[in-house]
């Protein structure tokens, strides 16, 4: 650890920033930036062609685990609707 | 880029004003007096070629430049006056006839929810699935000629923005741009994808090959995207331009590669469409939120601006497409008349 490091953040026992971080969009997909990997239930990496990725939420992409935009066709809502 | 044949006697003069050296007071004078004249004649500027084609030539000084030109005539303050003698015109004609409904709060999630309505509208036919389902053989050669005016530089024209925006706009535009330039690999570059492509159907793939067979309308979508990108002032326009674009182009080109493969094309002609399926719903996210929200939050009196140029990139994109439409409906060529560049 460098002196430049900034110190750890409280309930964080690693140092400096987060290797990778993760954007819950509304109504889309988890926008995925930083160091890190995507697996199949095995293990086994999968293909990955560009260093910030959009992973599906709603369940409709036909390119999962990643979104194809396709939560805008089925009107996908991560909040309730107001009542 | 290679010199277009000229449309009329004001980009003859242009064409004829750049093979030569700088300055040529004279000849630029009487360039501008021309152009004057064509712009007080011309009912809608733009679908007139004359002008459309002298302005797409004026704006290329700037990108490849024009093969046989002298680079000098770049920032030539004769020419410069002339551009923007047609800019004026252009963007009055845009902004007249662009309508933005709503203005969101000021704030980046708004912002990108608005944008994300305006681009979710359905307006008018449908090019994508038309391509998916029925077009032609000779009909998908031609939609690619169409859309490689501004395909083989893809991405150019909203790089001009990056130097004019700061902080987490400028973050998110640069990381959209990376991606739009292969990330390092020169052949992932979704210009050389496109390249790929128009090679993988027998056309030619040289920047401005076909700058013949394009109609007015084509060079004015691409001209518009110069107009924002070059003039700061219009920074606003380019960053809701791009973010409209990434915001309509999944779904389109998931169908577009359907198109193609329904032709028995493989994936050297399907992957550039395939490609642009997963890279713009990442895009989409980063543009609406953090380009263009962020770009609002910290500057809010170009909210307006953000919105034009989104809507003005959905509208004149709307005319392009009923062209081409339009021409396909009556059985004939979307291109310029007198060539046979589809054949």
């Amino acid at each position: 650890m460098s002196p430049a490091d900034p110190a750890p953040r409280a309930g964080d026992a690693r140092s400096g920033p987060p290797a990778a971080s993760i954007v819950a969009c509304p109504d889309g997909p988890l926008l995925v930036r930083g160091e890190f990997e995507v697996v199949t239930p095995d293990g086994e990496a999968l293909p990955r062609t560009r260093r910030t990725v959009a992973l599906c939420r709603c369940g409709a992409s036909v390119l999962k685990p990643y979104c194809d935009g396709s939560h805008k066709l089925i009107g996908f809502k991560t909040e309730p609707p107001a009542p | 880029m290679k010199q277009p044949t000229a449309r009329g006697n004001v980009s003859a003069l242009l064409l004829e004003i750049t093979t030569g050296e700088p300055p040529a007071a004279d000849k630029v004078k009487h360039l501008e007096d021309a152009v004057r004249t064509a712009l007080a004649r011309t009912a809608d500027v733009v679908v007139e070629d004359d002008l459309q084609l002298t302005l797409f030539c004026l704006y290329e000084l700037h990108y490849s430049g024009l093969d046989g030109a002298a680079e000098g005539w770049e920032w030539d303050p004769g020419l410069i006056r002339v551009r923007q003698l047609i800019e004026a015109v252009f963007e009055e004609r845009l902004r007249t006839a662009v309508v933005v409904d709503a203005a969101p709060e000021p704030t980046s999630d708004a912002v990108a929810a608005e944008l994300f309505r305006m681009t979710g509208e359905d307006t008018g036919p449908s090019m994508s699935r038309f391509v998916a389902r029925e077009a032609n053989a000779e009909q998908l050669r031609e939609f690619l000629i169409q859309k490689s005016i501004y395909q083989l530089k893809e991405a150019d024209p909203h790089t001009w923005a990056i130097p004019r925006l700061t902080g987490r706009a400028k973050a998110a535009l640069v990381e959209i741009q990376a991606d739009e330039y292969g990330g390092g690999h020169p052949d992932r570059m979704h210009s050389a994808l496109f390249a790929r492509t128009m090679r993988a159907v027998g056309l030619d793939d040289t920047y401005g090959a076909y700058i013949d067979a394009a109609p007015a309308i084509t060079l004015a979508s691409t001209n518009m995207m110069s107009l924002f990108g070059l003039n700061r002032r219009l920074r606003g326009a380019i960053v809701g331009h791009l973010t409209a674009y990434e915001m309509t182009s999944s779904q389109p080109n998931r169908l577009y590669a359907r198109g193609f493969a329904r032709h028995g094309y493989g994936e050297d002609a399907t992957g550039y469409f395939e490609e642009h399926v997963e890279a713009d719903a990442v895009h989409e996210q980063i543009a609406g939120r953090d380009l263009a929200g962020g770009l609002v939050e910290a500057d809010p009196r170009l909210l307006g601006d953000v919105l034009f140029g989104a809507a003005a990139a959905l509208l004149v994109d709307s005319w392009m497409t009923r062209h081409i439409m339009d021409a396909w409906a009556e059985g004939r060529s979307s291109l310029q008349p007198d060539r046979s560049f589809a054949a």
